[in-house]
């Protein structure tokens, strides 16, 4: 036991310790806060163009009632529209021409393409005005019919034994998605730097060295956990320091709270076991996944022979995944998501999207003994071939010859 | 010290070693010798323990292979390599660590280690700054850092330079000298009669000859002799105690004979027979070189 301790903290420190690791630690928190600088800065940009509508309006009915507002004002020369294209001044300036016969098309002339935005406006105040007028002529008071309209905003409140508790639609889909999305890339991530941990390793020719003094089954064990291990690190570090930038770029952007705050906050009192499932789907899917690919890296000489072992592994995420990001998070509760989330190849993606939408407990227990039962055999298969794989050079390895291995006795 | 009795090892579709039974008694320098492909390495890696034998036990120090035993090995393979990345240093400690050493006690060896070979500076260099052979020299140090009781090398001087190959030699041979029993394989003879007590010689996954040198050279003995003398041509009438096999014409008037004795004779018979006759300047049996012998054995097996 003592020798897997030495084995983890030598893959855990001479990753840790790579430029590669420290830069793509530093990386990732400050792409992230140069996304939520610019969509700050976006948000509290008041710079937009200022758009002059000038109505032409035929009919009679509309002139005076456009509302000017914050980037759209409203003109009504007179003249008629041909005219009135020859007189624009500005390229964000537009000429609006209502027909006598509302029955005709309602055109926007522009010089450049309009804004679906700006087009919208319109549209939406010539229907309210068009309305209006229709409900005075037929003898309905207007002002009293604003008094009594609604105004309703739904609040969503879920039920439970212990009371209704306010969640927010928003930070559940957030966190499934990418808590789907996390499992997926670091499984890819880590599982090929397992990989190539063992296939340095056999072409380095230190392996027999190695297992000259530990088991193989130590010696992978120890190479997993390890990288395991760099990977929950870089992801502590991720979140530590993405927390802090955004809160120091939240504070100077006159947003109050960081993101990340406001995500836990809206997450409500789920949060607890929603992170911690996530931890577990991401441990055991880890686990799972990094197995087979220590076999597959024990069964080639070179990064470059991978492809024909890693195919039928990636394969199932893969599929999992675009199926749960398209599909499943719209029908959590379908046979697919249920059957998808308890077979371990694919459980780790689509139980994630399942999560947040209250999962029967039975459902969960299920999933993760078999996830847990799952990494046991595919680590025991994979112990097998390794043991074997790491001392074979130079041959061109097959399907057969893996079982052929995996038979093999001591 | 090494007890390997009736291995058998099958890999899918070939025997590997096929009932092979070895004693290395603790202090030699044991040889174990064939041809490539004859199952020297399977052989090394079921004594290291890398992989277990089909049939047959292997028993050190009199108790049974287990894992207690791999920190009294050192094992040098014949596939040579360390992490490319780590430092020199750090990359022995871990390995000595691995074969139950503290850091502490690692440290304190591998100075005097590099001290001794001539590697201070090589501390925080990494394996990939360095040359083959000098790759080669830290890795015989981590072999023998942990000082195991068992040192075993797989054609431990392929690869090295002539010099590097020398300091090589003499520390193993000063290893010996303070007791630690050496197995190595090699299919070069010449490192063979230089360097062992006894050898074992493997072909096609067989053990078929083994022994101490001197008693393998004893029973590959047959009587053959040198004899050099000055003079004329020599008849040999009456009744000599040999039978001649050769004759060659030297500088100076001297002649070398080679000769095989009859039966019942010694040299000092051949001596009487000729001192009368002539001038003799040296006389010398001919003892076949392991490597003869290892050529006649392998060739007298299909």
């Amino acid at each position: 036991m003592n020798k897997v301790l030495l084995i983890i903290q030598r893959e855990y420190i001479t990753r840790v310790r790579k430029k590669s690791f420290i830069v793509m630690t530093l990386l990732v928190p400050a792409l992230i806060a140069a996304m939520y600088a610019v969509i700050a800065y976006v948000a509290t940009d008041q710079n937009e163009t200022m758009h002059v509508v000038n109505v032409i309006d035929n009919s009679g009915q509309y002139k005076g009632k456009f509302q000017s507002e914050k980037y759209v004002k409203y003109n009504y020369p007179d003249g008629t529209v041909d005219q009135a294209k020859v007189n624009l001044k500005d390229d964000d300036d537009l000429v609006l021409g209502i027909p006598a016969n509302a029955k005709d098309t309602v055109v926007l002339y522009a010089k450049k393409k309009t804004t679906l935005s700006l087009t919208d406006n319109v549209q939406r105040q010539m229907n309210d005005i068009a309305s209006g007028i229709s409900l005075v002529n037929a003898g309905i008071d207007t002002a009293r019919l604003h008094q009594i309209k609604s105004n309703i905003v739904i609040k969503s409140s879920e039920m439970t034994s212990s009371g209704e508790k306010s969640t927010s639609i928003g930070a559940t889909y957030a966190l499934s998605f990418a808590g789907a999305i996390l499992i997926y890339m670091s499984i890819f991530i880590y599982g090929a730097q397992v990989m190539r941990g063992v296939i340095e390793e056999k072409t380095s020719r230190i392996i027999e060295v190695i297992v000259s003094s530990v088991k193989p089954f130590q010696l992978m064990m120890g190479k997993i956990i390890g990288v395991g291990l760099v990977g929950l690190t870089q992801f502590i570090l991720w979140i530590v320091l993405s927390a802090g930038i955004s809160y120091f770029v939240g504070h100077s952007s006159s947003s109050s709270q960081s993101p990340i705050y406001i995500f836990m906050h809206n997450l409500g009192s789920n949060a607890g076991y929603e992170i911690g499932c996530f931890i577990f789907y991401w441990i055991s899917g880890f686990l799972f996944y990094s197995a087979l690919f220590a076999a597959v890296g024990s069964a080639v000489d070179s990064e470059t022979e991978t492809q024909q072992f890693m195919f039928p592994i990636t394969l199932p995420l893969l599929f999992t995944y675009l199926l749960s990001v398209s599909w499943l998070f719209q029908a959590p509760d379908s046979p697919l998501a249920v059957w998808l989330s308890m077979i371990p190849l694919s459980a780790p993606v689509a139980m994630m999207v399942r999560i947040p939408y209250n999962v029967p407990g039975w459902q969960l227990g299920i999933s993760m003994v078999l996830m847990i039962v799952g990494f046991l055999f595919t680590t025991y298969v994979a112990s097998r071939i390794y043991r074997v794989g790491i001392l074979m050079y130079g041959k061109k390895t097959s399907y057969k010859e893996l079982v052929k291995w995996f038979f093999y006795k001591e | 010290m090494l007890s390997i009795r009736n291995i058998v090892k099958q890999y899918a579709g070939h025997t590997a070693l096929n009932d092979v039974s070895l004693e290395v008694k603790s202090g030699q320098v044991f040889g174990l010798l064939g041809p490539n492909g004859a199952g020297k390495t399977s052989l090394i890696r079921i004594i290291n323990q890398i992989t277990a034998p089909d049939e047959g036990e292997v028993y050190f120090d009199g108790e049974k292979l287990n894992q207690s035993h791999i920190e009294r090995i050192g094992y040098l393979p014949e596939e040579r390599g360390l992490y490319k990345k780590m430092e020199i240093g750090e990359q022995m400690i871990y390995l000595a660590r691995l074969k139950g050493l503290s850091r502490d006690e690692a440290t304190k060896r591998l100075k005097l280690w590099f001290e001794k070979l001539g590697m201070q500076t090589w501390w925080k260099m990494k394996i990939e700054e360095l040359s083959k052979g000098m790759q080669q020299k830290a890795q015989f140090v981590a072999t023998v850092l942990h000082e195991p009781d068992l040192i075993i090398l797989d054609e431990p001087f392929s690869g090295f330079d002539p010099v590097n190959a020398e300091i090589i030699k003499e520390e193993i041979l000063e290893l010996n000298k303070k007791g630690t029993t050496i197995l190595f394989s090699t299919h070069r003879m010449e490192s063979v009669e230089e360097l062992c007590d006894s050898i074992a010689l493997l072909h096609n996954s067989k053990k078929i000859l083994d022994g101490p040198i001197r008693d393998i050279k004893n029973t590959y003995r047959n009587n053959i002799f040198l004899i050099e003398y000055t003079g004329d041509k020599l008849e040999f009438n009456g009744e000599p105690p040999f039978e001649l096999i050769t004759e060659t014409e030297g500088f100076d008037y001297s002649r070398t004979i080679k000769i095989k004795l009859n039966k019942g004779n010694t040299s000092n018979d051949v001596l009487k027979y000729l001192i009368p006759k002539t001038h003799i300047n040296m006389l010398q049996e001919v003892i076949p070189s392991m490597n003869e012998i290892f050529i006649e054995k392998v060739s007298l097996i299909p």
